[in-house]
């Protein structure tokens, strides 16, 4: 287990070394700069504030530098807010998207298993039919499209809720909703999937044999091995959620890091934009280490390597 | 090879004796198709829709770009606009069936790329083993684990909103699925004697991977594509939405949908029309992707 990690953890060096190679040449490829304005600056100006922010030496010298600033956590200064560090965004925003998605997360988790479990135990049922055609409804729908539907019924034609920004608890439930749709339709797919074929498995005759109650089988022995499968889920279920959070932000004007991303990369704050794909990089490829060794704790039969 | 004398019940049992019954497996798989309603009725829906994107726009009496002054956010059923028009004046039934060719033609082109590199380096990995399995399929793994919705967006700021780019930006990004389910089916491939018979006959590695594997490869092949179209077209969609999309006046279902969306309190038609064609044309393909895999292989129905 402990080589296992190890040798995970030396994969995830040269991985993020990428992701920053790759992002850092591409976004300085992309033409205009962070300075680019209306008017243009005198190139004295120019000068200087270049200099300033070191973008006035060659690419790879930056190149280097920015990666020594990363080694010892620094992301450096944004381009474009004065006085702010990518950091301090990254401190300031990050949590509204982290509570967004997560909470997403976990709803779509246990709704999913709920209505995944519901299905199989009743499979080819009506109820069955029903579940599985609005989970194939749930997959199709894109967020961009539940949002303003969501924002036309329940905030401007019944008023019941808020259209936008983040003030209180309610203003919470659509974002939220938005997001976890799809989560819960995958999810629910994968759960019944999982579970008609556990139902079908010697170990579940022998539990009935024995006469237990059809609760005790579900929730005892079938439903445990039936959700192993989702651990794997969880690292495409937040790079899921993390797209999904690039939409819905800016939809419900939410000021989250993805919103905050799109912004940067199309105002050139370089540093911004990289910190950004940095953070989710790492919590992605930590998210599905964690799937790994928790698949491995759960099920002896996956501890390959 | 000792495969061919398996116990009954062990795993490989099963995929014998297809191979053994030859093209049955296929028309047994038909027929499974057919039975499935849903299934069906999408291939029919699907169809009309591809008709409609490609012989539609000769037919509208406006075009996709043309502006109506005198008719600026007709709603549906009045005039001469049949779905209405937006804050151009323009009319909706034009852009939707011009939209909806662009979207399909960028869900078809992009996954066609990802089938070609997928392919080959599934197929490569998978047949070859060893040590460039091991490098191949952990530099899949690697970029897995990405975030890349955040690179596409970067390419496409790069190299600004390039239509061939989209394709292939998007085709990029899907290839990595269909590796990993060409190496699996790969590598129990080739225990088969077909491919011991093959190598034995003195075919080189090349030549069994292209004649002999891929075909074989067809049935999970086709069904991840038809579940990928969907998928790219949403993706389209998403940048689109955040506007590095297709670009003006040309149109995309998802950059249909974005315009509606911010006129939605004005002009809910021009955001519920376009959603409800993405809807059903997103739908079509799940129905036909689902229905495709439970035929080929019913064991997961």
């Amino acid at each position: 287990m402990f080589r296992f990690l190890l040798r995970r953890l030396l994969v995830a060096i040269p991985t993020l070394l990428l992701v920053i190679t790759a992002s850092f040449f591409m976004m300085r490829a992309a033409p205009g700069g962070p300075f680019d304005t209306q008017r243009k600056l005198p190139p004295e100006v120019e000068r200087n504030v270049k200099a300033k922010y070191g973008l006035d030496k060659p690419l790879a010298i930056q190149y280097l530098n920015y990666l020594g600033g990363v080694v010892h956590g620094d992301l450096g200064p944004s381009l474009k807010y004065k006085d702010k560090s990518v950091t301090d965004i990254i401190k300031e925003d990050f949590p509204t998207s982290l509570r967004l998605g997560l909470s997403s997360l976990v709803i779509g988790v246990a709704f999913g298993v709920a209505l995944g479990a519901l299905a199989a135990m009743r499979q080819n049922s009506a109820l069955d039919y029903s579940l599985t055609t609005a989970a194939i409804f749930g997959i199709c729908i894109p967020t961009f499209v539940t949002a303003p539907l969501l924002i036309l019924l329940f905030g401007t034609t019944l008023g019941w809720l808020p259209t936008g920004g983040l003030s209180d608890v309610r203003s919470y439930i659509l974002p939220v909703l938005t997001l976890a749709l799809p989560q819960i339709a995958v999810v629910s797919r994968l759960t019944r999937a999982g579970m008609i074929e556990v139902l079908h498995s010697n170990y579940i005759r022998t539990a009935r044999a024995k006469g237990l109650s059809e609760r005790r089988i579900v929730m005892r022995h079938a439903l445990r091995a039936a959700i192993l499968p989702l651990v794997g889920y969880l690292g495409p279920a937040t790079a899921g959620v993390i797209t999904g959070s690039l939409v819905v932000e800016r939809i419900f004007s939410i000021p989250g890091l993805g919103k905050f991303f799109v912004s940067s990369a199309l105002q050139r704050d370089y540093t911004v934009v990289l910190g950004v794909v940095i953070l989710y990089a790492v919590l992605v490829i930590l998210l599905n280490l964690a799937a790994e060794v928790v698949q491995a704790l759960l099920d002896p039969r996956m501890r390959l390597s | 090879m000792t495969g061919a004398t398996l116990a009954p019940g062990s795993r490989k049992a099963p995929s014998l004796m297809e191979a053994a019954r030859g093209r049955s497996l296929w028309d047994d798989a038909g027929r499974r198709l057919i039975r499935n309603r849903f299934a069906i009725a999408s291939v029919f829906v699907l169809g009309f829709l591809v008709i409609a994107a490609i012989i539609g726009p000769y037919l509208t009496p406006y075009s996709y770009d043309y502006l109506d002054k005198t008719h600026v956010w007709a709603p549906p059923l009045t005039g001469d606009h049949l779905l209405g028009t937006d804050s151009l004046g323009r009319d909706l039934l034009a852009r939707l069936l011009s939209g909806l060719g662009v979207s399909l033609e960028i869900g078809v082109v992009a996954t066609v790329v990802s089938l070609v590199i997928g392919i080959t380096w599934g197929a490569a990995a998978g047949y070859f083993g060893g040590w460039l399995d091991e490098l191949m399929m952990r530099f899949v793994d690697i970029l897995y684990s990405l975030p890349f919705i955040f690179f596409v967006i970067l390419l496409m700021v790069t190299f600004g909103r390039n239509f061939i780019l989209m394709f292939v930006a998007i085709g990029f990004v899907q290839w990595l699925t269909m590796a990993r389910i060409v190496r699996g089916q790969t590598m129990s491939l080739k225990q088969r004697e077909f491919i011991e018979a093959a190598r034995a006959v003195g075919l080189s590695g090349g030549a069994i991977i292209g004649r002999h594997i891929v075909p074989n490869l067809l049935g999970p092949v086709v069904v991840y594509v038809t579940l990928t179209i969907p998928d790219v077209i949403l993706t389209e969609s998403v940048l689109s939405f955040l506007g590095m999309g297709v670009q003006e006046p040309l149109t995309s279902l998802g950059t249909l949908i974005s315009n509606g969306a911010s006129e939605m309190e004005l002009a809910p038609w021009l955001l519920i029309i376009p959603s409800i064609l993405m809807v059903v044309t997103l739908m079509a393909f799940n129905f036909i992707g689902d229905g495709l895999r439970d035929a080929i292989d019913p064991k997961e129905r």
